[in-house]
């Protein structure tokens, strides 16, 4: 480990130690890093010999929080955790009270919460994607892909209430009905979706010159996906069946025909299909349920102060960056006694120095776009 | 060369013929894609100029709300305190006097309301706390400032216009001229 005068010291008085290696700080404040994330970094010549990231920049401590917040409050403070899929955040403490308190959540409310689901995933996707091909030079993809982000942050603001921490989720179903216009408005943003995503296949996942920056960069193997705990893209990258709504289906996703996507590549252009191809796999879900939700209540009746029995309770889904667990114990009291988040930014950040030994420093900012990090996620 | 770690692994796939390693026809191929956007429907708002409507639902400011006779709705139960996770709301109750009763709607009410914006996490907690239909969150976005004071919003920034004596600005606030 180092310390932060170590670091100082290595960086400013002698950037080249003895063993000719130099070591350069990438960060806290970096556009590649799209975040608070600073890596340290030895390098022998171009080649990376170690990378040591170090967290706590943006450490807001949002376990701690959510042991003074009840257990209908803190569900909110999630959507800061990993604000690109704020609403599967939610969705997963909401799914984590409502196992407490044995609460049955009503059909309509399901399907409700997985289209929106997909939808957040769709919208997360875009966003690495259009980012991923930014840091890796092509500028024009950013604007396509929050085009169509944008339609889907407008479906959000119109039945949730606002556009990136939507807070639409309560313990027991969905915060209000869900606007008259949404289901045609889906189905809008699938027609235009389909044909936009073959658009990104030609601009972006064609290009000879793309793939050239992201074959053979930054390979995982199977054996270290697992070991790393990576999950989501990450791990189905390198092969690994990780996808949480296969293995462990939670509302109604073992209704729902869908094909888990695995690449076995292991490298970056692995883990840019693999997102690419969930793209596709998340519009035919949609499709599968926006023209059959059912009629019903939104909301299942909950006492006005949740009191959950006195244990254990764990709860994982499938966010856009892999799987996120809930842990929450509970005294009986109306504030949980302790709460602990499982996020998938973590363990996919861990494996990052793993897989960058040894490739060249030009490779990655490939190799952490691939990975797909969102800071507040791996800090909490 | 075998790297440095003897970890990184080459994945089979297929080489590139020559016309590929140009990079030509792949730049081209992009270039033709952007240059096509150019005669399409243009997706961005002239933002200053013009605004793009809210929907209902946006959870925005919020407004302490007044019944048909231009009465305060609050009667400072501290619900919506009490319901705000980032404890953004104080109040201060205080009784109706005889000769208030075209004030407040009962016999107590809020003598101080304030709402810390920077604080509030716009969750919509507090309207669906509230007994009395008082506070709703608006269609209006959060403005920016230049001091922290000037986000702590008093009762008067919070309380929309008495439908009574005030037609004008409710109309006005509500958009409808």
């Amino acid at each position: 480990m180092y310390t932060e005068t170590q670091i100082l010291k290595e960086t400013s008085t002698s950037l080249l130690n003895g063993e000719g290696e130099l070591v350069i700080n990438v960060g806290p404040q970096h556009p590649a890093t799209h975040g608070v994330l600073h890596l340290v970094i030895t390098l022998n010549g171009e080649t990376i010999k170690k990378i040591e990231p170090h967290l706590g920049y943006i450490h807001r401590s949002i376990e701690k929080m959510c042991e003074s917040l009840t257990y209908r409050q803190f569900i909110y403070v999630t959507s800061r955790m990993d604000y690109l899929s704020a609403h599967i955040n939610n969705h997963a403490c909401a799914m984590a009270v409502e196992k407490a308190m044995q609460i049955e959540v009503p059909q309509r409310a399901q399907y409700i919460r997985v289209i929106l689901d997909e939808l957040t995933r769709i919208a997360s996707h875009e966003l690495w994607w259009g980012a991923l091909a930014m840091d890796v030079g092509a500028f024009t993809p950013f604007f396509y892909a929050f085009r169509e982000r944008e339609t889907i942050t407008d479906i959000m603001e119109e039945t949730c209430g606002a556009r990136l921490t939507m807070n639409y989720m309560v313990p027991g179903g969905v915060m209000a009905d869900i606007h008259p216009n949404f289901q045609q408005r889906v189905k809008d943003f699938i027609k235009l979706f389909k044909k936009n995503v073959d658009e990104y296949d030609d601009l972006v996942t064609g290009n000879v010159i793309f793939q050239n920056r992201l074959k053979n960069v930054g390979y995982l193997s199977p054996e270290d996906a697992i070991s790393y705990g990576c999950s989501g893209p990450v791990a189905r990258g390198s092969g690994v069946k990780s996808d949480i709504r296969k293995i462990a289906p939670y509302d109604i996703y073992n209704q729902v025909q869908f094909d888990e996507v695995l690449e076995t590549a292991g490298d970056s252009f692995a883990r840019y299909l693999v997102r690419v191809k969930e793209m596709r796999q998340s519009i035919s879900i949609i499709e599968q349920l926006i023209d059959n939700i059912p009629e019903g209540e939104f909301q299942a009746k909950t006492k006005a102060v949740l009191k959950p029995p006195k244990g254990e309770f764990y709860t994982r889904v499938e966010t856009a960056r892999g799987e996120l667990g809930v842990y929450i114990v509970s005294e009986g009291g109306t504030t949980p006694y302790r709460i602990k988040f499982r996020s998938p930014g973590f363990s996919n950040l861990s494996a990052l120095d793993h897989i960058s030994r040894g490739s060249k420093i030009g490779d990655l900012m490939a190799t952490m776009g691939t990975l797909d990090l969102v800071i507040p996620d791996i800090d909490r | 060369m075998q790297s440095l770690t003897n970890r990184a692994k080459q994945v089979e796939r297929k080489p590139m013929t020559f016309i590929e390693k140009l990079y030509l026809w792949n730049i081209l191929k992009g270039m033709f894609i952007t240059f096509s956007h150019i005669f399409k429907k243009r997706p961005t708002v002239n933002y200053p100029e013009k605004t793009r409507p809210f929907s209902p639902v946006f959870r925005g400011l919020h407004v302490l709300n007044r019944d048909e006779e231009g009465r305060e709705r609050c009667t400072a139960c501290g619900l919506c305190a009490l319901a705000c996770p980032a404890e953004a709301i104080t109040m201060e109750a205080a009784e109706r006097k005889i000769g208030e009763e075209n004030l407040y709607r009962e016999e107590k009410y809020a003598a101080r309301y304030e709402i810390n914006m920077l604080r509030c996490i716009f969750c919509g907690l507090c309207e669906e706390a509230c007994p009395k239909d008082a506070v709703y969150l608006s269609e209006t976005p959060a403005p920016s400032n230049f001091t922290r004071e000037s986000f702590i919003y008093k009762k008067e920034d919070l309380l929309i216009p008495d439908p009574k004596t005030e037609t004008e600005e409710l109309k006005k606030a509500k958009g409808l001229n």
